[in-house]
């Protein structure tokens, strides 16, 4: 599954390389900057949809949730998705409906090397470190950690 | 009352407040665009460090539901939230704190029914229609595949 | 003695206030009725370890301060009613299970203090009871997670939701007191407009509010200029906007003299409410420090005072119910008129 594809590799964020890091990230600075800006552009637009469902519409923060999932699988079996992620990698990755994308990838994947098993087990195998992250970290700060008073 | 449904329904709909659209969307702009900008820095450190595409990727994203669940934790979150709406919500970090906030809320019920049973209130809708609905694209997927 | 005047109001004789108290939270001691509350607990859990003891605590400790306030002793109490947002109202039996006074239990939602102290006045002017307590509180944290979402969950509230008020209030009610007059009390009937926006309750209030003022208008021949203030329980900025229009279409026109105790408990502009106060210790801190102060003071003579219940539930509001509501209205006099 090629999910971020890279027109460029960004030396400067070695943070082991301390010398001569200024120079290189300037030399570097343009191609940088248009991989982070497209990222940045196309995932702020991915939000900015869903702050219209917020106040436009009065869908609870779950329904919006899921329908970033459900669309992200959707828009990725009708190929939509796949040219949005190899333009602007993160920036389509990291919002939900790149979950939604990384589950119809894994069915995809699951279909070609297990048949009709990889129906099954494609999906939940693609984003398995995202959930598997998600419950072990949310359960051990929940463990660590109380909720402020908020007054 | 000499208000019918309707005729309320109209009054209060030109007496509340609109939520304000544009400054709100800015902002869902500006941090939801930092929030992938940030992965896509992960993404090319991770890979920088030799993995692969693909683990990069799941590293982005388990870095990113960690940090979601960490500034959950120590009660940063919902105060960016309050201004990013749909900009922390969105990205995959809103996923985490979706996971976290119930958690925390519902220690005092105990660690079986409290924690970890309320974890899912928002995020178990989420997976259930993520998976099925990958689940039925699978389907239809290996039926076309038998022609 | 207690006498039915009209369809909906009940006259009553001699019953009057002997002690009252009011408890708060910290964001409530920060706003602008800070210097009439008797205690502000700097710690929101009110060093509980759950948001439902803490509640609990504030009820024990503002019927303490109230039945000091009064030189009473819980003995020497015929009756209690109390009332909660929390389910199965636990805030309440939770905080008074070691008073062992009679104690009846009201689901009212944020109308309860004005309910709690109506039946209070009824059972003392009837000569049922010497001498009963109203009281009433809410928490601003168990309320959330109760009906809204976690405290740490990254959402945004809309401009009309309202915020749920740390805090609670306390009336002791004998017929020797020498606090305001309880003169009358309507009882309100549920009213329901169809609104069912959990993010707007003061526009699925307004309606009950508006009926029961204008019950008690038609039922006594009084107007709002015979009062010093008409206030409402919670229905923050855009519900009474909202019942200053539902009055003027009954062609009952509310002056200045109207206001609203979920817009005076907060400074809306820096403390980030906002259409302001909701719950049931909104209305009932608010008559328990600014109100009743100003009365025994002599600064307020004849008050109105409503409180607002929207009588909703999670479950019925997933289930697309619209929000049903109800308000129960009290006329307080400190007798100069």
């Amino acid at each position: 599954m090629g999910v971020l594809p890279f027109r460029a590799v960004w030396y400067g964020a070695d943070p082991l390389r301390k010398k001569g890091r200024t120079s290189r990230f300037r030399r570097e600075g343009m191609v940088i900057n248009m991989e982070f800006v497209k990222a940045f552009v196309v995932g702020g637009l991915f939000c900015v949809v869903g702050q219209i469902l917020i106040d436009k519409t009065r869908l609870t923060p779950a329904r919006i949730l899921v329908i970033f999932v459900t669309a992200g699988v959707v828009l990725t079996a009708v190929g939509v998705y796949q040219p949005i992620v190899d333009f602007a990698g993160a920036g389509a990755t990291v919002p939900l409906t790149g979950f939604g994308y990384a589950l119809a990838k894994g069915v995809v994947k699951g279909i070609a090397e297990h048949g009709l098993v990889g129906v099954f087990t494609g999906g939940v195998t693609g984003t398995s470190g995202g959930i598997a992250a998600a419950i072990f970290f949310g359960y051990l700060i929940a463990l660590i950690f109380k909720p402020s008073d908020k007054s | 009352m000499a208000v019918t449904n309707m005729g309320y329904g109209n009054m209060v709909k030109r007496k509340s407040k609109k939520s304000p659209l544009l400054k709100n969307m800015l902002w869902a702009f500006c941090v939801g665009g930092a929030i992938c900008t940030v992965g896509q820095a992960l993404a090319d450190l991770f890979k920088q460090y030799g993995l692969s595409l693909l683990d990069a990727s799941s590293a982005t994203s388990i870095t990113l539901i960690f940090l979601g669940a960490f500034l959950t934790g120590v009660n940063i979150f919902d105060k960016i939230a309050k201004h990013a709406g749909a900009g922390t919500l969105v990205p995959i970090t809103g996923f985490a704190n979706s996971i976290v906030a119930p958690a925390l809320e519902f220690k005092s019920e105990g660690f079986v029914l409290g924690m970890s049973a309320k974890m899912f209130t928002i995020a178990g809708p989420v997976l259930v229609f993520g998976i099925a609905s990958s689940v039925v694209y699978g389907l239809i997927l290996w039926i076309f595949r038998l022609f | 003695m207690a006498q039915r005047i009209g369809r909906y109001t009940i006259g009553l004789g001699n019953t009057a206030v002997k002690g009252y108290a009011s408890v708060v939270g910290k964001k409530e001691g920060e706003g602008p009725l800070a210097a009439g509350f008797d205690y502000i607990s700097e710690d929101t859990a009110f060093g509980e370890k759950t948001w439902e003891k803490a509640e609990s605590r504030l009820q024990k400790d503002v019927l303490s301060r109230a039945l000091n306030k009064a030189g009473a002793t819980p003995d020497s109490i015929d009756i209690i009613f109390s009332g909660d947002l929390l389910n199965q109202c636990i805030g309440s039996s939770y905080g008074l299970r070691e008073f062992n006074i009679p104690f009846i239990g009201l689901y009212g939602a944020c109308s309860t203090m004005a309910e709690a102290l109506t039946l209070s006045a009824v059972f003392v002017d009837t000569g049922c009871a010497g001498m009963a307590a109203a009281l009433t509180s809410s928490h601003f944290c168990a309320a959330e997670r109760q009906f809204r979402f976690p405290l740490e969950y990254g959402g945004q509230r809309p401009p009309s939701a309202q915020w749920t008020v740390t805090g609670g209030g306390a009336v002791i009610v004998s017929r020797d007191g020498t606090g305001p007059l309880i003169k009358e009390v309507t009882i309100g009937r549920i009213a329901d407009l169809g609104v069912k926006d959990i993010n707007n309750m003061g526009a699925a209030m307004a309606p009950a509010a508006a009926e029961t003022l204008k019950d008690y208008f038609a039922d006594t021949g009084r107007k709002p200029d015979d009062f010093d203030l008409i206030t409402t329980g919670d229905l923050g900025s855009d519900g009474s906007e909202l019942l200053r229009e539902l009055m003027e279409r009954e062609n009952i026109k509310l002056g200045t003299n109207y206001t609203d105790c979920g817009l005076m408990i907060y400074d809306r502009e820096k403390q980030d409410v906002h259409a302001g106060g909701s719950g049931c210790g909104c209305s009932g801190s608010v008559l328990c420090s600014f109100i009743l102060n100003n009365m025994c003071q002599g600064k307020l003579g004849e008050v109105l005072f409503l409180s607002t219940g929207a009588l909703m539930s999670p479950m019925s509001v997933q289930q697309g119910e619209s929000i049903p509501s109800v308000a129960h209205l009290v006329h307080l006099s400190s007798g100069r008129k």
